[in-house]
């Protein structure tokens, strides 16, 4: 909890639910008849409403990027170290929108929500959702709040992956695009990975095929093995190594299957927490959006023919010890942009936090950041 | 709108209009800068320091982060007009292969270099019996990123064994001024060499 709101923060800040009933057709060939978008705010909508920018979550992310919800939170929102007054993203220039994607738990329409043909939540009945989906979705939101055009969409990881769609989809609609920490399309190994987090839910005996509320349950163990999991691809080694080694909690090794590692006690509460706030189904919805995620797909596998489709300005960040999604994915984006002509900027950042790093401060990453927000501020068509 | 660095002057002068320029170590940005509001050219710039990226991307210059001495294999054959390289040559590992790097994703390339047989090095060397040090090669001989040093007759001895065609030549001095002895005698007298190659 903050004692005082810090005077960089955006302060105390309230969600908000935008209902739309035009039907969402999606990839998977259903239809959304109605859903809801709950959404948060930051900094004031110019006149000419030219200073939006859109955040789009990665895998866990909420609608709750900057601020507190009240003063007995005990952490900000998620991207609170670059979202504020004077911050990169700076809530003194730009208008700022974050939304919790559709399948999500945090109030979105999502598995947890009332099916309306059943009376019953939607559980395991809720669509399977695509990036391109997500886009659509979020272009309906830009109607509902009167942004024709986004001065910048901004993303890292999953979120990264929408920010990137929509500059193939909706080029007109957006300047600036930063991709943030994430990849063209996923690896075999990322699916993998993906994969074990699913089976580790589906096969707890409390996840009933995805009907656990109607057993009044969770599949505890199985959302805390897929966080553990996870977590390990979001750390480096080396920061796993420095934070803690092999620290024991005891003084000496038991020759038992306790906790003994410190390492081990991390994983345990990592998992803990998330299993009591995360949707089971959620975490395999969008686990399944990052399987199927694959730009170039429609146009021939080529992903340059598609990055000609944009017209914004690109950033691009990697960071150097990131091994779920490598510089080198994000270097693949950039040569499709080159190669497109397109205007882009790129940099790997120094960094000892894996894949994690894009939440965490980090001065070069910052300095860039700006860098590229500041020109993304000027006004339309204006050039130094 | 104007160049502080001499060598940089004489280049924009070989840059046609709307050309797609590949700027190697393009430090702060001040060639694609000024080359985008002149020229309207369009290109990108490869540098590896990254205070230099951030000053370019607050510029507006496309900027990429990379390390020259890996090669250009993220670059296609012939994708652009023109490559540049200013002052970078001589700290790469393999400056014939960046060479031959440079011609086969640009049509033309520039390059620029200090010249170490200018008569202040020579005499340098030959009174003092150290490495020359100077405002064109600050650095001592063991700091130095300066790891291949040629000269004008070394340069142009390259591109003849390599069948590049010197399109332009000319001589850079870090005081901005062009002295005529510099012209008709560069090896001695040029501290600059500056070169437009095509093969």
């Amino acid at each position: 909890m903050p004692n005082a709101i810090p005077e960089d923060s955006v302060g105390i800040v309230e969600p908000q639910i935008a209902r739309f009933d035009t039907p969402l057709e999606l990839a998977c060939g259903r239809t959304l008849d109605s859903y809801e978008l709950i959404y948060e705010t930051y900094g004031t909508l110019n006149a000419e409403r030219s200073n939006a920018v859109l955040i789009c979550h990665a895998l866990s992310g909420t609608h709750h990027a900057a601020g507190y919800h009240s003063m007995d939170d005990r952490k900000p929102g998620w991207w609170d170290a670059y979202i504020g007054p004077g911050k990169c993203i700076d809530t003194n220039q730009f208008f700022v929108v974050c939304l919790n994607n559709l399948g999500g738990c945090n109030g979105s329409t999502g598995p947890t929500s009332t099916n309306p043909a059943t009376g019953q939540c939607y559980g395991p009945d809720f669509p399977v959702m695509t990036v391109p989906d997500w886009v659509e979705s979020q272009l309906r939101l830009s109607d509902y709040l009167g942004i024709d055009v986004w001065a910048a969409i901004i993303g890292g990881s999953l979120g990264g992956m929408q920010a990137l769609q929509w500059s193939i989809n909706h080029p007109e609609r957006m300047r600036n695009t930063a991709v943030i920490a994430a990849a063209p399309r996923l690896t075999a190994q990322n699916i993998a990975f993906n994969e074990v987090a699913r089976q580790a839910i589906m096969s707890d005996p409390d996840f009933h095929e995805g009907r656990y509320a109607q057993h009044n349950t969770i599949p505890r163990q199985g959302l805390r093995l897929a966080r553990m999991v996870g977590h390990i691809t979001y750390l480096s080694e080396d920061a796993m190594g420095s934070k803690f080694g092999r620290d024991l909690r005891s003084e000496k090794i038991n020759f038992g299957y306790d906790v003994e590692f410190q390492v081990e006690s991390y994983l345990r509460y990592q998992g803990d927490t998330f299993s009591e706030s995360f949707d089971a189904n959620t975490y395999l919805l969008m686990t399944k959006a990052l399987d199927y995620y694959d730009p170039a797909a429609d146009f021939g596998g080529d992903l340059s023919k598609a990055m000609e489709q944009a017209k914004s300005n690109f950033l691009l960040i990697s960071f150097s010890t990131d091994w779920r999604f490598s510089p080198a994915r994000s270097q693949e984006i950039v040569n499709a942009l080159t190669e497109a002509g397109k205007n882009v900027s790129y940099t790997c950042v120094e960094s000892p936090h894996g894949h994690d790093a894009f939440l965490i401060p980090n001065e070069h990453y910052q300095g860039v950041f700006s860098a590229f927000m500041q020109r993304a501020a000027q006004p339309v068509g204006g050039d130094v | 709108m104007s160049l502080n660095r001499p060598d940089l002057k004489i280049i924009q002068q070989w840059v046609k209009p709307n050309d797609k320029v590949l700027d190697l170590g393009c430090g702060n940005g001040e060639l694609l800068h000024y080359l985008q509001q002149t020229k309207q050219v369009h290109g990108y710039g490869l540098e590896i320091d990254p205070d230099k990226i951030t000053t370019c991307i607050g510029k507006g210059v496309n900027v990429i982060q990379q390390n020259l001495d890996a090669g250009l294999t993220n670059f296609k054959d012939q994708s652009y007009d023109l490559v540049v390289m200013t002052q970078a040559l001589q700290a790469l590992r393999r400056p014939d292969m960046m060479l031959e790097e440079m011609l086969r994703v640009g049509k033309e390339c520039i390059v620029t270099f200090p010249n170490f047989a200018y008569w202040r090095c020579r005499f340098y060397l030959a009174l003092k019996g150290e490495m020359p040090v100077s405002k064109s090669l600050p650095h001592t001989w063991y700091d130095t990123p300066n790891i291949h040093l040629s000269t004008f007759r070394d340069f142009e001895q390259l591109c003849k064994d390599r069948r590049f065609t010197i399109l332009d030549r000319a001589v850079g001095n870090s005081e901005h001024e062009t002295h005529l002895a510099s012209k008709m005698w560069p090896n001695l007298f040029g501290e600059l060499a500056i070169y437009r190659v095509t093969r």
